[in-house]
């Protein structure tokens, strides 16, 4: 069967994985390999932080120096080129946050001229930037465009400013329809958030809220179901009985409701809470989800990188003043710099590559990790409606699977079994 | 050799914190055995597990050499005796080697049930009894009250009980002094053959196995060859010394004394308490009475968690073995837990020291299935079976009857909480024998089944009272009772690891009880799992594991990786404490706690 996204390159081949950095060489434009290479930025600022958000933000009344950060990234990007193994160019670029709508963008054009200049560039990469659906940001987005920018995601969040203030969010409904125009005149491809499984929320205002969504025309949305993270006012509010999350059976159907509803409009999700119409989905993800490698830029980024003693698990300083220091005294912002062994890279693989509808490559998994999944259980899992076993010999979740993919991965992790074919 | 009338030999009886180990401690301090900077608390509870608990399990001795007031040098061999009912026997072999007692009461608490049955057996033993009130340093204490009550309980005369504080050391001189005025010196022949009495033994990575003996006539010394009359093996002696509480060579060891010998013998087995050492070419006409050889009552199962480990846990319980004859193991095999042993103990708390210390001391991983006791199974055709696992229970068409094994319990408990105390022996099939008052604390007398208290029976008691009752017992005997075997099914499967010998009357509440504790430990699974408890092929009760909903994270980026596959592999590991039965994970402590259930 093809895979809804495009083919992978054959995974047949008995490649050694010290030399899969060099598998990341594109076949055609618009196809993500395996391998594929990409470049993550992480803007560390906010103008506020959002109650439910756990991501590495921070707030800085006095603002910043951003020439200084300008200067720091441009650092970093240099340090980090040396010692990596051989490897294509890059597919990606993505600035996330914090809210990277926040830079001017004349820092933003500054970083990506660097990975160009530095890594090299695939024809059509995608350049993605986050950005908060209002009208301060708005007012950048041609200057985005200018510095490369060619795909924004927009966190709009919800449709409904009732629900938006809980969400403690600055922007109202009209701002974020008003960012979504311009965004969409400015740019060719527009991607928004939306959070549900809100506290309260039923089927019957999911439903109506994301009708509007999918009329809005955006070819790329991302359906978040409210998670309570640990640190946050909301997990405060959750432990303290104030807020309530829908229970699992109204969560269950609520995501039911936005399979059937998405896949009826064309978007159908590639990935468990990401959907796009064929062609359109965010190849910086997939390179994510598909276990690709990637460098993490700027304060708490991670990275996957390729190098010759092996694929390694980078984690970045979160503070963003230490780590300027960092990147100042040692050239990287990188706290922890771990080889990772073949064991971790199968879980590894399998995690992020089950969330795809797509599902993995269990050759490809023997590959990089030495290791296949007892197939005892995945029969069992098949018979459980929560695992499909489909072409070439690959595997992905059914529907049903993707909702309780925790334990359908430690099922499989746990049956792995040496393959060194 | 010292001359009998010079030799005192007692031993110290006290509840749990009474202070019976600070006692001691300062009574060595006195006699100037150890420097301060040997003095470590508790010197004589050296297993980390006494110290922590703060109980004896092997009997210790020590050596004192006290100057006293009439100016001569006395003798006096502290014993210390394992304090809990468990070790009742070695507590009456140990109480036997002496012939004297200190009994230590802590002012405020007064007489606990333990220290009562450690008292009679002392008075069996005919044993001198100086009575002891210790911590009188703090507020509470009620020296008047606790004299009266030592009185009315125990028919002691209390008048010359001495007040002391172990800890401040406050009059603790005086303990020393009656010691050597009030209780008898030991007599003995050393012209007779050699009798001595096994006191205790156990393993000493560098001595082999060392035996504690009280020489009751004759001598023994380097180079002779004794006999161990009950065993009948026959060994020449590599050593006899003495504790201080250091071990100390000696020439010898004559009447009255106590002290150990070290001989070319193998293991702690072939050494059994309250035996009888003799000289093998000349010995002694009569055997020591008192002996009897170490009794199991409380089995259950043990198992490795990683099945790789079996071999290991093997090793380990024969470690152990070689210092504790008492603990006994065989081969099992279990569907659910695979290979394992079952355990023979000689009580509950026997039972957890010697897991505790196999998890501790051997760094393993182990499931403890429910304990269970003996039951004697009468069979159609005449044959008596005895059955030490629920699992083995035959098809009961060729049971006649089945026997179960009561105790006597004695309970001391305040009044306040003797309401809840009577409801938990009267839930649990007792009969109440007797209920006096001590004072303003009730002292219940109850006949129970053995297998309503090997469960939690002491824990519910703890519970119930607020830890202010104190327990003790022993074994009454057998009596017939109308017994079931109660199955659990998991997923439709019998769990043999589960299954459990309960009173018909009691079966519908444990089986209750049981699914809805399984339902609490057992996680969601990708389908929803019935749990069933069964008689034969009867169900009388069940619940339902609904199946797993819901557990994926909205958001996995390249920041979430590491988290994730960290987070991942922590489960991976959890689960490996789980148990895989049929396609169900049943976590280890399932098999224990499912048992160990709040019946309110």
């Amino acid at each position: 069967m093809r895979s809804p996204i495009g083919p992978e390159p054959s995974s047949c081949s008995s490649t050694p994985v010290s030399a899969e950095a060099g598998r990341g060489a594109p076949g055609a434009a618009g196809v993500v390999a395996p391998e594929a290479f990409a470049v993550y930025v992480h803007w560390p600022f906010c103008a506020q932080k959002c109650p439910y958000c756990d991501f590495n933000s921070h707030v800085r009344h006095g603002g910043w120096d951003e020439r200084a950060y300008l200067d720091a990234y441009l650092a970093e990007i240099a340090s980090t080129a040396r010692g990596l193994a051989s490897r294509g160019p890059v597919e990606s670029i993505f600035f996330g946050g914090g809210t990277p709508s926040l830079m001017q963008p004349g820092t933003v054009a500054g970083i990506i001229e660097a990975v160009e200049a530095t890594f090299g560039v695939s024809d059509g990469c995608e350049i993605t930037l986050e950005a908060n659906p209002g009208s301060v940001e708005a007012g950048r987005f041609r200057g985005y465009l200018a510095a490369g920018v060619n795909r924004v995601s927009l966190g709009v969040q919800a449709l409904d400013d009732g629900a938006l203030k809980r969400l403690g969010r600055l922007h109202s409904l009209a701002d974020a329809l008003a960012a979504l125009d311009i965004a969409r005149a400015t740019f060719d491809r527009v991607s928004f958030d939306l959070i549900y499984a809100r506290p309260g929320m039923t089927e019957a205002v999911w439903e109506a809220e994301l009708t509007t969504a999918l009329r809005l025309g955006s070819d790329h949305l991302s359906l978040y179901q409210l998670t309570i993270e640990e640190g946050t006012p909301f997990a405060d509010l959750h432990r303290a009985g104030k807020l309530h999350v829908p229970e699992p059976e109204i969560a269950d159907r609520l995501y039911a409701l936005t399979q059937d509803m998405t896949e009826a409009a064309g978007m159908p999700a590639y990935e468990i809470s990401n959907h796009a119409r064929p062609g359109q989905e965010s190849r910086h993800n997939l390179v994510y989800w598909r276990y690709g490698s990637y460098v993490g830029l700027g304060p708490g980024a991670h990275g996957r990188e390729l190098r010759p003693d092996g694929r390694v698990a980078t984690v970045n300083e979160r503070g963003p003043e230490a780590w300027m220091q960092r990147v100042a005294a040692t050239g990287r912002g990188v706290i922890e710099d771990q080889v990772l062994t073949a064991e971790e890279q199968a879980d590894e693989l399998l995690l992020m590559g089950l969330r795809l509808s797509e599902g993995i490559d269990l050759v490809r998994l023997a590959r990089v990790g030495g290791v296949r999944p007892d197939q005892a259980v995945i029969d069992r899992l098949a018979g459980l409606g929560v695992l499909e076993v489909f072409g070439n010999d690959r595997i992905r979740a059914t529907r049903a699977g993707r909702f309780v993919l925790n334990e359908v991965v430690r099922q499989l992790s746990k049956s792995f079994r040496p393959d060194l074919a | 050799m010292t001359d009998t009338s010079l030799i005192r030999n007692f031993s110290i009886i006290a509840h749990i914190d009474h202070g019976k180990s600070t006692l001691s401690d300062r009574l060595i301090q006195l006699c100037g055995n150890v420097t301060d900077r040997e003095m470590q608390d508790q010197i004589l509870d050296s297993m980390d597990i006494e110290k922590e608990r703060g109980i004896t399990i092997k009997a210790q001795t020590v050596r004192l050499d006290y100057k006293a007031k009439d100016g001569k040098v006395y003798q006096l061999n502290l014993m210390d005796t394992p304090g809990h009912v468990d070790f009742a026997y070695e507590v009456s072999r140990s109480l036997a080697a002496c012939e004297g007692a200190v009994l230590v009461v802590d002012a405020s608490q007064g007489v606990e049930a333990q220290t009562l049955a450690n008292v009679y057996q002392a008075l069996d033993n005919n044993l001198e009894i100086l009575p002891v009130l210790n911590k009188i340093d703090l507020p509470s204490a009620d020296e008047d009250r606790v004299k009266a009550q030592i009185e009315d309980v125990i028919g002691i005369d209390a008048s010359g009980a001495i007040g002391v504080s172990a800890k401040t050391g406050l009059n603790v001189e005086q303990v020393l002094e009656a010691i050597v005025e009030r209780l008898p010196p030991p007599s003995g022949d050393r012209n007779k053959p050699l009798k001595a009495m096994l006191i205790d033994s156990w393993y000493d990575t560098y001595l082999g196995v060392v035996v504690l003996v009280r020489v009751k006539e004759g001598v023994m010394k380097k180079g002779q060859r004794v006999k161990l009359m009950a065993t009948g093996g026959a060994y020449p002696i590599d050593r006899v010394g003495i504790f201080r509480p250091k071990q100390e060579t000696v020439e010898d060891l004559g009447p009255g004394e106590i002290g150990f010998f070290t001989a070319a013998i193998k293991q702690v087995a072939d050494t059994r308490v309250g035996d009888t050492v003799t000289d093998e070419k000349n010995p002694t006409a009569e055997a020591l009475p008192g002996f009897k050889p170490a009794q199991p009552v409380v089995f259950c199962g043990l198992f490795p968690v990683d099945a790789a480990d079996f071999e290991d846990l093997r090793e380990a319980m024969g470690k152990l073995r070689l210092n504790d004859a008492s603990f006994s193991f065989e081969m099992e095999t279990s569907a659910a837990l695979g290979q394992g042993f079952r355990c023979g103990f000689l009580g509950l708390l026997h039972l957890e020291i010697i897991t505790e210390r196999l998890e501790r001391e051997f760094n393993l991983d182990l499931i403890t299935t429910a304990p269970s006791v003996i039951y004697n199974l009468h069979m159609t055709d005449g044959k008596m079976i005895e059955m030490h696992n629920p699992a083995d229970m035959p098809d009961t068409m060729r049971i006649d009857h089945i026997e179960e094994p009561w105790i006597e319990a004695t309970i001391l408990v305040p009044d306040d909480y003797l309401g809840a105390v009577l409801k938990l022996c009267q839930d649990r099939r007792g009969r109440q024998k007797n209920l006096t008052y001590v004072g303003s604390r009730a002292m219940l007398v109850y006949d129970l089944p053995l297998n309503e208290v090997v469960f939690d029976f002491y824990d519910r008691l703890k519970s119930v009272s607020r830890g202010y009752a104190s327990f003790d017992y022993h074994i009454r005997g057998y009596e017939e009772g109308d017994l079931v075997k109660l199955s659990v099914l998991v997923n439709a499967e019998p769990v043999d690891a589960l299954s459990i010998v309960v009173h018909r009357s009691r079966s519908e509440q444990r089986g209750r009880a049981m699914c809805e504790k399984l339902k609490e430990l057992i996680p969601q699974h990708l389908f929803k799992i019935p749990i069933q408890a069964a008689i034969g092929a009867k169900v009388i009760a069940r619940e339902t594991i609904s199946a797993l909903r819901k557990d994926v994270l909205a958001k996995c980026y390249g920041g979430d990786i590491s988290r994730k596959r960290k987070l991942l592999d922590k489960q991976k590991k959890g689960k490996k404490k789980m148990r895989e039965f049929g396609s169900v994970e049943i976590p280890q402590e399932a098999f224990i706690a499912a048992l160990k259930m709040d019946e309110n």
